[in-house]
């Protein structure tokens, strides 16, 4: 085995490659020329997985429509069959039988197929049945479900996930996880270690296990290409997406947004008409150099990036023979153009996110976030929160701040809860008490639970009790003591300014270390829903002693599976654990995202 | 010598063993038994015979007595009523070897024969009728060839072969008497031959197809015997009571005498003979046993044997032996394993293996296969033959019969541990072998039903753990179908697959247990598969009580069927999430619904809530009509604010003190509002109001997100120092700020100003330098 380190990550592509085989193979089994309906939701997905449209005229496809979910009358004119392909939800199914209904009704004689991603549900069936289409179409499935957006990123791309597990208790897409875990499987070897944190990760990993089931042949552990596999319960760790990153990466995603791995620039930064698509990867060389730095250390890199390229191109002019300048336009130029386009887009993203911190209070914000998650002056950020949304500031921040309260101080004291809702309903309107209701359910604000002997008391224990957030900040070092150089970071916490290590990677380190849960006891009973761990194949030297007697070690590959989301913060951390420790890390989640698009999954939008 | 009680037929000899003695002895008569044996080794069926005996035929039911080979009594029972086929009776049975499985044919009192090719496929086939019969025939049997079978059935002397067809031919054959009716027939294990018996006591030898003629055998017996069978293919056997008489193809015969009843067993390799005493085994010498054991013989099996006993007795003439056979050692390993293979005992078992064992070390590159697999074989046999276990099976039954088979039998006769450690011992796949033994184990347990429920689930649990090939639904099943219903329950508890436990759940009425199993699984088309099921069995109401409490059921359900259970979410759901924020602005009753929820659930705070928004609802629309100005949908702070801007001071402060807008709120919106609306005379007299709320630097704040920066201006001196650095840096004043901060004698200050510094504040950076040095000197 290669000594760790200088391994190369697994090849993920090959996931493509499967879903891809998977698509082909739907279409094909519906013979002849057909017209394809598409999922919004499922289109950059696809685009992601064919590489285009002409990926689809090849087997068969005439026509593509996109599913509208506004407008059920929608008139479709094309051939005589037609697939759907989309997600299997109670409205879409709606508007496909109404589809085929008025088509049936009008007399035109058409084939369908509805194929459902990632998989076909019951549910689905029998409100085709009910609306009386059944008869009419084939039902299908085509499990898609991770997708490879770089070399150590796989996003299921299923922002619905927050909402429908963690609010409306539906477990369908925890399924998906773990078969998504299951083909991951059947591509690098079964992975030996697995550690599950929180309920989802529990759950998870027991349909895995029944997936796996019997089995035949004893997997070959050591070879198995990924050595640990991490289920994290988002649950366990909501308080790392809603602070404000400050990595580049992170910062486009809260600016701009990153979806698919793709980012869109606007009029102002690139200077055209038209929106640019960038894509965000690590086949972008300068790109790869700044993803994970500090902002601050950004523009500096940037800078001479420019003076590197302004040179390479002034080297033409140093040319005295043909070939020489042939050379370079065959090879070079394109690619210098390429970059000199980059950087320019990169700058403009730059200047765009200065400008928009320096406006604002955002030095205070900053503060008040940092202070919250030192623990220090409740009583001072609650005020800061409380005039924040006095000040009609956006109803996001405000939201994410008091979120972050009640996180790290297990709720917000009754008093003040009561009070920042009544100011919140006042600055943002009443429906937000359907908001306030959500959050609650899924756990990420509530009021702090008052024993019943005094209330009197209670109010002064409040503000100096521990809360679980505390003790594992105590136990696992989430704030540094020492201050983090950003340029050259020596701690994972850089990420959030030296001020705070992610939690959810702080755990994935020290799970790594042990190999196990073992002396972690006093933190990870501050973890909800508990963590369990299943190691068959330990690196010698770690973990338990007197068990290494089992040959060969894992791979030092780590794939951290984040159900329920994972921000461009914690990727840049565990890419900085990785070169700190010698793991490469591969990041799966069920969607890429941050503060704002989590709440914004469970909030009441305004009906303004 | 092994050949000493070998007896000679024609050229081959044959050998009566003792597999078992029989402790019976006393209790049980053979003569007054109808005993009714199983090939394979398998037990054996007595009943009484109460034919002869007339005072006792009535209305007492006989009793089957069943015993091992060994005669250990496996069980007894009572023949409830002896069935009667419709119209017909019975007068015959033969149970036959089809190419399908075994096979049943029975003659009825009208003289037509019925056939069924397999007991697991229970079709019926009539054959053809006989021409001419209307007495029983004399003799019948079934014979299987081609594929096919066929009824040959003897009718005096004449010979027909009937099948299911419809079709019959009458067989001629070549018999020295032939107007003798034919008494009796047997057609050999493997239905190749076929022999009969006729009146004068002739016994007839010949192929099944009747074409070839072997020999005739005068045994002058009028008598027919009372047993008619082949021993293997080689010899024909035929009892009377006492009297056994063998006889082989070329006329050859030997005679028994036996000292009591006996009764003959057919097997595929000889004939087991069941007597008061004992059982034995009467068979042909295999031909390996032969060769080795037949005295003065040559073959280099005999030679090796010969050898290894040399051997152990340490004498040289081992090596003399080994050196004759040299060329042909492996010939004579693979008859020595052979041989022990068809022995009986384990001490000539031994003896053989050992002589193999020694043969293989002369030998380089001789498979060990053959030799292991037949260790093997032979302990298992051994083990089954155990009187205890009395399946005296031998290696070539064992062959035909298959393992496979050998362990079903096990398992059926409940020696299940036995099954299980062949399995492990022959280190089958646990899905096949173990668990499958186990489960059979488990369904048996089940049937105990003096056992306790929980006793019984946790043995098996017990056992069989997480076993891969165990289906705890399948025992929950089988405790279901005897109406164990709760061990069923518990045994559907170890189940892990939910998407199994489900059904036999609901089939069992145990909806909720079900609905758990579901929610538990994570499975949501379970979910909704138990869900649509209560649905449909429970009456409404009692559906709704049962899921309100199960969150994860109640949120699918309320998923699927949102619309319609809108009303439902108010009534039975307090507490629960309130309602859609499109039905708002329609109009009061749901509000009121709302509030009454609310107050129903004691949730105060969100009733007061509700009240409010009630309240703020009347105002704007009581706004829209007299400003003409749209204020619907907006909050209490937006309200106001708009009210400020499109200046209706007097109406803004009304709604400020009927909702308690707090003071400082009420400042930031005002000060906000008027620099929106550019009143900056209005807010110049604002922030000269007494008791000032907020600091100047809102106001200052205020304008500059207005983009007055005049006005800002105005603001500054009123700043309190602290504060003046930080809006003079927002207002893009640095050197001003510089200059406060130099005045404070703030260094934290300097430096902030100093970071928004860009290249083009060179002047101003030198001057903040120079600060930081006086301060710091200053300090010194």
């Amino acid at each position: 085995m290669a000594a760790a380190g200088n391994e190369k990550f697994p090849d993920m592509t090959r996931l493509n490659k499967k879903s891809r085989q998977d698509i082909e193979r739907c279409l094909n089994e519906f013979q002849g020329r057909k017209d394809l309906v598409l999922d919004p939701d499922l289109m950059k997905p696809l685009d992601r997985i064919t590489g285009g449209a002409a990926f689809l005229k090849d087997n068969g496809v005439d026509k593509i429509f996109k599913l509208d979910r506004a407008d059920k009358q929608i008139k479709l004119v094309g051939c005589d069959r037609r697939v759907y392909l989309v997600r299997p939800k109670i409205n879409i199914m709606k508007i496909i039988a109404d589809h085929i209904s008025s088509e049936q009704s009008r007399g035109e004689n058409r084939k369908y197929r509805i194929v459902m991603v990632p998989r076909r549900l019951f549910l689905c069936e029998m409100i085709l049945e009910q609306e009386g289409v059944l008869g009419h179409c084939d039902l299908d499935e085509v499990d898609l479900n991770l997708l490879p957006l770089d070399t150590d990123i796989l996003s299921m791309e299923t922002p619905e996930f927050f909402k429908s597990f963690y609010l409306d208790s539906d477990l369908t897409l925890l399924q998906t996880v773990s078969k998504s875990v299951h083909t991951i499987q059947g591509i690098t070897g079964e992975i030996p270690n697995v550690y599950c944190l929180g309920r989802a990760g529990k759950m998870c990993y027991e349909l895995l296990k029944q997936m796996t089931g019997e089995r035949l042949i004893q997997p070959d552990y050591p070879r198995s290409e990924i050595g640990h596999l991490f289920l994290i319960d988002r649950g366990v760790d909501f308080v790392t997406p809603l602070c404000s990153q400050v990595t580049y990466e992170g910062l486009l995603d809260d600016m701009f947004g990153i979806q698919c791995g793709c980012v869109e620039f606007g009029k102002d930064i690139t200077q055209k008409d038209q929106p640019v698509k960038v894509r965000l990867n690590s086949e972008d060389e300068m790109y790869e150099a700044i993803r994970c730095r500090h902002f601050t250390n950004v523009f500096d890199f940037l800078k001479s990036k420019a003076q590197d390229l302004q040179s390479l191109s002034d080297k033409r002019k140093e040319f005295t023979k043909v070939k020489d300048m042939k050379d370079f336009v065959a090879n070079d130029l394109r690619k210098l153009n390429q970059s000199k386009a980059n950087l320019t887009y990169h700058i403009g993203a730059c200047e765009q996110i200065i400008q928009k911190k320096n406006k604002g209070d955002f030095v205070e914000y900053m503060q008040t976030e940092h202070s919250l998650l030192e623990g220090t002056a409740l009583r001072e950020n609650l005020n800061y929160i409380e005039e924040s949304i006095n000040k009609q500031n956006s109803l996001m921040s405000n939201l994410k701040l008091m979120c972050l309260t009640s996180l790290t101080n297990d709720g917000i004291p009754a008093r003040d809860y009561k009070s920042l809702k009544t100011q919140f309903v006042q600055s943002h309107g009443f429906e937000q008490l359907i908001t306030f209701h959500n959050l609650k359910k899924v756990g990420l604000l509530r009021e702090q639970e008052v024993s019943s002997q005094s209330r009197v008391s209670a109010g002064v224990a409040a503000l100096t009790r521990n809360s679980s957030f505390k003790n594992i900040r105590k136990r696992l070092n989430l704030i540094p003591s020492v201050d983090v150089d950003l340029r050259s970071p020596c701690d994972m916490s850089y990420v959030f300014s030296g001020a705070y290590a992610p939690l959810s990677c702080k755990l994935v380190e020290q799970v790594l270390q042990r190999e196990g849960f073992s002396g972690m006891e006093e933190i990870t009973k501050h973890i909800p829903g508990s963590v369990h761990a299943d190691v068959k194949l330990r690196t010698p030297g770690k973990g338990i002693k007197g068990m290494t007697n089992q040959p060969g070690r894992p791979a030092p590959v780590v794939l951290v599976y984040f159900i329920g989301g994972c921000t461009y913060s914690e990727i840049a951390a565990l890419r900085f654990l990785g070169k700190q420790q010698g793991y490469k890390f591969i990041v799966a989640t069920t969607s890429l995202f941050n503060g704002n698009s989590m709440l914004n999954t469970v909030i009441e939008k305004s009906p303004l | 010598m092994a050949s000493a009680n070998w007896l000679p037929l024609g050229h081959v000899y044959y050998e009566k063993m003792e597999l078992y003695s029989l402790e019976w002895g006393d209790q049980i008569d053979l003569a007054k038994f109808i005993v009714a044996p199983a090939p394979y080794g398998g037990p054996l069926a007595l009943m009484r015979d109460d034919s002869n005996n007339p005072n006792l035929s009535g209305n007492v039911k006989p009793i089957i007595h069943a015993f091992t080979s060994s005669g250990k009594p496996i069980g007894q029972l009572r023949v409830c009523s002896l069935f009667e086929a419709k119209d017909t009776k019975v007068l015959d049975v033969r149970i036959f070897r089809s190419y399908k499985g075994t096979g049943i044919a029975v003659l009825t009192c009208n003289y037509r024969i019925f056939m069924v090719n397999c007991i697991d496929d229970l079709r019926v086939r009539r054959l053809a009728e006989v021409p001419g019969l209307n007495s029983a025939p004399t003799a019948w049997g079934i014979i299987t060839m081609d594929g096919q079978s066929q009824a040959l059935v003897a009718k005096q002397n004449e010979l027909y072969l009937v099948d299911h067809g419809g079709q019959y031919q009458q067989q001629s054959i070549d018999v020295s008497v032939p107007a003798e009716a034919i008494m009796d027939m047997a057609i050999s294990f493997n239905n190749k031959y076929l022999a009969l018996f006729t009146e004068s006591g002739i016994v007839w030898i010949g192929s099944a197809d009747l074409k070839k003629k072997y020999c005739e055998f005068n045994t002058k017996s009028h008598q027919r015997p009372s047993q008619f069978i082949w021993s293997g293919p080689g010899a024909v056997v035929a009892l009377w009571d006492k009297l056994m008489l063998v006889i082989g193809p070329d006329k050859d015969y030997i005679s028994f005498q036996n000292d009591s009843t006996v009764s003959l067993v057919e097997e595929e390799d000889g004939v087991r003979i069941v007597g008061r005493d004992n059982v034995e085994f009467f068979r042909k010498v295999p031909l390996v046993t032969e060769q080795i054991f037949k005295i003065a013989s040559m073959e280099p099996g005999a030679m090796l044997f010969e050898a290894s006993r040399e051997f152990e007795r340490e004498s040289q003439r081992a090596d003399e032996y080994i050196r004759t056979i040299k060329d042909s050692l492996d010939i004579a390993v693979s008859q020595c394993i052979q041989a022990a293979g068809h022995e009986v005992e384990p001490s000539k078992q031994r003896a053989l293996l050992k002589a193999a064992s020694f043969g293989k070390c002369f030998l380089t590159d001789y498979n060990p296969e053959p030799f292991f697999n037949m260790c093997q074989m032979l302990r298992i046999l051994n083990q089954v033959r155990n009187p205890n276990i009395g399946i005296p099976l031998t290696y070539s039954q064992l062959e035909h019969l298959t393992m496979a088979v050998l362990i079903d039998r096990l398992v059926l006769r409940k020696y299940f541990y036995l099954a299980i450690r062949i399995c492990q011992y022959l280190k089958l796949p646990e899905s096949e072998g173990a668990s499958r033994i186990l489960a059979h184990w488990a369904c048996y347990k089940v049937l105990q039903k003096n056992e306790d429920d929980e006793q019984v689930a946790y043995a098996i649990r017990d056992k069989m753990g997480d076993t891969p090939g165990v289906s705890y639904s399948d025992i929950a099943s089988k405790a279901l179908e005897c109406g164990r219903t709760d061990l069923a329950i518990r045994l559907l508890d170890y189940e892990p697959k939910a998407a199994r436990q489900v059904p036999l759940l609901l089939q069992m009425k145990k909806e909720h247990i079900a609905l758990n199993k579901a929610i538990d699984s994570g499975d949501t088309d379970l979910i909704y598969f138990v869900l649509m099921r209560l649905k449909d069995t429970m009456p409404q109401g009692e559906f709704f009580m049962a899921i309100r409490n199960i969150p994860v059921a109640l949120s699918l359900f309320l998923q699927n069927r949102g619309p319609y259970l809108k009303t439902l979410k108010f009534r039975k759901f307090p507490g629960g999430p309130i309602f859609p924020g499109k039905v708002l602005n329609k109009g009061h009753p749901i509000f009121n619904n709302a509030k009454e929820s609310y107050m129903k659930a004691r949730n105060e705070f969100a009733a007061k809530q509700v009240e409010d928004e009630i309240k703020l609802l009347k105002y704007q629309r009581r706004l829209e009509e007299e400003l003409r100005r749209p204020y619907m949908d907006l909050s209490v702070h937006q309200t106001v604010h708009k009210l400020i801007v499109d200046n209706s001071h007097k109406m803004a402060d009304q709604i400020r003190k009927e909702f308690k807008i707090p003071d400082k709120r009420y400042w930031w919106l005002r000060i906000d509002a008027l620099a929106e609306a550019g009143e900056w005379m209005e807010l110049d007299k604002f922030s000269k109001t007494k008791k000032p709320q907020l600091g100047m630097e809102a106001f200052v704040e205020a304008c500059l997100k207005h983009g007055n920066k005049r006005e800002a201006m105005k603001y500054i001196p009123r700043v309190l120092p602290d504060k003046k650095v930080q809006c003079l840096i927002q207002m893009g004043d640095l050197k001003q700020a510089a200059e406060a901060a130099f005045e404070n004698r703030n260094e934290d200050d300097l430096n902030k100003v100093l970071r928004k510094c860009t290249l083009a504040d060179r002047a101003i950076e030198d001057q903040i330098k120079g600060y930081k040095q006086q301060l710091a000197g200053g300090r010194r």
